[in-house]
């Protein structure tokens, strides 16, 4: 019976801080995975926009923040980045020692690494169009923009759902990694719930099986969004 | 640039290599034999291993390695019939639960990996393989286990890089290995960017170290795909 006390929702009960733990590792993800998505495409774009310098920069970046450890990346922003806040605060005239709130360094931290992996998907979602439909698009007269927004933008969409949906997987694991900043995330709120009742088992596998939840629920959501942008492509192959 | 200060922090993190690799290895060996297990099971037309395997892989695959890492570190400890037993002079090391999360975790995807491998093998060559009576293990031996290796290798040197990476949770348990001495030096020196660049760069060079062993194995593994030179 003691373990329903302590899962639970009343006042001895950690459940209602391990749901908010949840929420907060969900919050953390959304604004990562988006703010991944404007990196991505930028430096998607860099890498295939023929200039020798912007594709070196973009490889760069991809490599770098694909090739070293999360952790390392999560405490360069988080360290380097109250760093830099201190930095301006001094020079804006604010004596003493400012910090990175820790929500915005682990999404910022995790947005960049995913915003990595992101590149990688649309580039590859966007030599997956065939190129004789950007050929038309041009024989018709249609100028950049129109193209882009046309033919480019909803088939890279539909092309990159699959790697969009192991992307979010991955950064939903990495975001665990933001409560070494102290994040009341879901890894965190376990983690202080196994210290202060000892229970360390229960409390570990109670923060693993929310996790499971949030990665299998997301899983439906994304093989059903795949489904969608499919629809109108019956015989198309690897379908969800 | 401090050069000084670069040279002192790469000889320090230098130091930290083998533990790093130490961990790599291990972690590898052990779950690549773990994954190998496990899609047996995965395969199997017994439906309760086949269930097992399917549950372990979603388990595994599922949820953050860190918590896997903490159950393993701080859960097993609590149970009186682990810290009485035979086992709890190893499972008190923070370097053996660290190799074992690791490869636990590991074995997950790499099972899933080498299923990739093993649904490549053709029908036709298992086919051709039974037709000239081979069956059981030398099949295994002699036809699916190398064409589904060599199937299951790009995927594979993935998880590898991924593995690199992993290891880095280790100091989260107190081994400390290149991050863990990067996090040490930085809380020490504030000297954020120098330090993190040196790790960086540890790390890529490694990546890029196993990344061309893994390659130069590709290539050895299909030489009889490539065309045959002409002799002049």
């Amino acid at each position: 019976m003691w373990i329903i006390e302590v899962l639970g929702f009343g006042q001895q009960g950690w459940g209602g801080l391990l749901i908010a733990g949840a929420l907060m590792t969900l919050c953390v993800t959304i604004v990562a995975l988006l703010l991944g998505a404007v990196l991505g495409t930028m430096v998607a774009w860099a890498k295939l926009s023929g200039n020798r310098v912007l594709s070196a920069l973009g490889n760069t970046y991809t490599t770098v923040f694909r090739g070293v450890p999360e952790l390392l990346i999560i405490y360069l922003i988080y360290f380097g980045g109250s760093g830099a806040v201190t930095a301006i605060g001094r020079y804006l005239g604010y004596e003493g020692f400012l910090g990175l709130p820790s929500f915005a360094a682990g999404a910022l931290a995790v947005g960049i690494i995913s915003g990595a992996y992101q590149a990688e998907v649309y580039r590859g979602a966007f030599l997956a169009i065939p190129k004789g439909e950007l050929e038309a698009a041009e024989a018709i007269g249609m100028h950049r923009g129109l193209r882009f927004r046309r033919i480019i933008a909803p088939q890279v969409l539909r092309f990159a759902i699959p790697g969009i949906g192991n992307v979010w997987q991955l950064s939903l694991k990495d975001s665990a990694l933001v409560s070494v900043t102290g994040l009341a995330d879901l890894m965190r709120t376990s983690q202080v719930a196994a210290g202060s009742t000892r229970q360390y088992f229960l409390f570990f596998i109670a923060g693993g099986c929310l996790y499971l939840v949030l990665t299998s629920l997301s899983d439906r959501l994304f093989n059903r969004a795949e489904r969608r942008a499919n629809r109108s492509m019956p015989s198309s192959l690897g379908h969800a | 640039m401090d050069f000084v200060f670069i040279f002192q922090t790469m000889k320090t993190l230098l130091a930290a290599v083998p533990m790093t690799l130490a961990l790599f290895f291990l972690s590898i060996f052990f779950g690549g034999l773990l994954a190998l297990l496990i899609v047996w099971m995965r395969v199997a037309k017994n439906p309760i291993l086949r269930n097992f395997a399917k549950g372990y892989i979603f388990v595994f695959r599922g949820s953050p390695l860190l918590i896997q890492m903490f159950l393993v570190f701080y859960g097993l400890g609590q149970f009186g019939f682990i810290r009485y037993s035979f086992l709890w002079p190893f499972l008190r090391e923070p370097f053996v639960c660290a190799v074992l999360s690791l490869a636990l975790c590991t074995a997950g995807y790499t099972a899933e990996i080498f299923r990739g491998g093993l649904r490549a093998v053709s029908v036709k060559e298992i086919e051709a393989a039974r037709s000239i009576g081979m069956s059981g293990f030398l099949l295994v031996r002699r036809i699916i286990g190398p064409i589904a290796f060599r199937h299951a290798l790009p995927a594979y040197s993935t998880e590898i890089v991924m593995m690199v990476k992993s290891t880095a949770l280790a100091s989260l348990v107190t081994v400390w290995e290149v991050t863990g001495v990067a996090q040490r030096l930085i809380s020490q020196t504030y000297r954020t960017m120098e330090v993190f660049l040196c790790a960086a760069a540890i790390y890529l060079i490694l990546n890029f170290l196993i990344l061309q062993a893994m390659a130069l194995l590709e290539h050895r593994l299909s030489q009889h795909r490539r065309a045959v030179p002409r002799l002049p």
